[in-house]
């Protein structure tokens, strides 16, 4: 495995087949390479196929045809290798934060004591110290979703798939929760598969964007945002920035889609 | 607390008492006979004759065997049926059609064919007991165990969940508020058993004591005895409900917002 092809999908297509109704052809031929450490992000609009890449790369989702590998693995199931953030924060309510954040190591019944050290430092990472203890209900959307993510970074997977974590949240909470992801990724040095169907999100994170078409979601373009790191809120008025959104954006305009 | 902004906690007390003393007073007042309605005084008294009776303790703790042990075998029963019928196709598809059958059967009428198979002893009213309670709980225990979040578990999915542990740490923590609801109705429903099989052949029982007394025309006593039902079925209700606060303590309804 390469340190270059980290995550590698080569001539993915996916066709869901329902009984009495047409099958939808939801991937078409898609190709890409992710190297080790980096942050790429997958947009397109609403129903392009974008979270079905991610469930098929999770191991969650099968493939009609084509390969995926994940950290020199074939993908057949969920891997130990990946961790992933839902668009809700999908949180245990019958489980502290603390035990919710456990909920992988449990699941794969890693060494209990030596992870439980590792989710109160992500915790604290998250500023969710004192919190271990309370229950989801108890704090607020932006927490919970910290918490989740936490929780798909306790068991140190090679690699992050995030899909759409930050919609649900107001546009406010979700700026600073994208410093705050940049700077998690800094420490942690994680792979990230960020889907989003936010231009200007996928080029404040990402070294690349991925930009799928409408459906069946292939890909338009693959995009290098040559943004100096570290970022800040303020560089994305900038006309650097504005020219990569733009870029990104043209090819929805040039088919006819309206991005929110 | 200032009293006027909870004025239940006041109505409710004086609504009983209100009752009482029209019944006390005005019933007798519009000529109605003492041995057809007694007075709660009577009643009251009736009582206190039952409880110094060691012979009325016996019964009460038969009452109580019969329907806690049919409680705990019907909802046993039903923990283990349910949990099969939810998780495996197979099972829900061949059992389905009879439970469905046999939750429509009034389950009362089955208490005499009970009694002519196991006896005037306490096994028929558990029996009878066991069967009241299992179907209430049976079908909250399926539902129960169906209403897990999707969500939920496509995150224990990507996480590496076994299919057990999906039911260990998902099903079955959804499946507990669906599962108490059915134990609230069913322990009451357990009482009803117990008393119904009582009534159709026994030989002690609270039932048994409340056919005595209607033999006798002690109608106080039969009301001293409905009181003592009544307290029971209470009691029981409040166990379950302990329970369910101890172990359901992240539902909606227990969640403490502001004051």
């Amino acid at each position: 495995m390469g340190e270059d092809r980290w995550i590698e999908v080569t001539g993915l297509h996916k066709t869901y087949r329902a009984r009495r109704s047409e099958p939808t052809h939801a991937l078409s031929d898609v190709t890409f390479t992710v190297r080790r450490g980096e942050f790429v992000s997958v947009v397109g609009p609403s129903g392009c196929g974008k979270t079905t890449l991610l469930k098929i790369l999770a191991g969650i989702v099968s493939r009609s045809q084509g390969t995926v590998r994940v950290a020199g693995r074939d993908v057949t199931g969920p891997l130990p290798e990946v961790g992933m953030v839902f668009q809700t924060p999908t949180l245990l309510p019958w489980r502290t934060v603390l035990q919710n954040v456990m909920v992988p190591v449990e699941v794969r019944k890693l060494d209990a004591p030596v992870y439980r050290e590792r989710a109160e430092r992500l915790l604290a990472m998250v500023g969710l110290d004192g919190f271990e203890g309370r229950y989801p209900h108890e704090l607020s959307g932006g927490m919970q979703q910290r918490a989740g993510i936490c929780r798909a970074l306790v068991h140190d997977p090679a690699v992050l798939l995030m899909d759409e974590p930050f919609g649900a949240l107001d546009a406010l909470t979700r700026e600073s929760m994208n410093v705050e992801l940049l700077r998690i990724w800094r420490e942690s040095g994680q792979t990230v598969v960020f889907v989003t169907h936010s231009i200007p999100e996928a080029v404040f994170l990402c070294d690349r964007v991925v930009v799928l078409s409408p459906r069946p979601g292939r890909i338009a373009e693959i995009v290098d945002i040559g943004l100096e790191r570290p970022r800040t809120l303020g560089a994305m008025a900038s006309d650097r920035a504005g020219f990569f959104v733009e870029r990104i954006r043209r090819h929805f305009n040039a088919t006819g889609v309206i991005d929110s | 607390m200032d009293p006027w902004e909870r004025p239940e906690l006041l109505l409710a007390p004086a609504v009983f008492v209100v009752t009482m003393l029209a019944w006390e007073f005005v019933v007798p007042a519009f000529g109605v006979e003492d041995y057809v309605l007694p007075r709660p005084s009577q009643i009251f008294h009736a009582l206190r004759t039952q409880l110094a009776d060691p012979l009325f303790w016996g019964h009460l703790k038969v009452t109580v065997l019969e329907s806690g042990y049919g409680f705990l075998l019907g909802v046993a029963a039903a923990l283990v049926l349910g949990t099969a019928i939810s998780q495996v196709r197979l099972i829900e598809r061949t059992f389905m059609p009879y439970v469905v059958a046999f939750q429509t059967v009034p389950k009362v009428a089955l208490a005499p064919l009970f009694v002519v198979w196991f006896g005037f002893g306490m096994t028929s009213k558990v029996v009878m007991a066991a069967v009241i309670s299992f179907f209430p709980v049976l079908v909250n225990v399926i539902e129960g165990l169906r209403s897990a979040d999707a969500d939920r578990i496509q995150m224990l999915t990507v996480f590496g969940a076994g299919r057990f542990q999906v039911f260990r740490m998902v099903r079955l923590p959804s499946a507990l508020p669906f599962i108490f609801a059915g134990l609230d109705i069913g322990i009451v429903f357990a009482i009803l058993g117990a008393v119904v099989g009582e009534f159709i052949g026994a030989k002690e029982g609270l039932g048994y004591l409340l056919l005595q007394t209607n033999y006798n025309f002690d109608i106080a006593g039969m009301f001293a005895v409905l009181v003592v039902l009544s307290v029971l079925g209470l009691i029981a209700h409040f166990i379950v409900r302990f329970a369910q606060r101890r172990l359901v303590f992240w539902a909606e309804e227990n969640r403490v917002i502001g004051t």
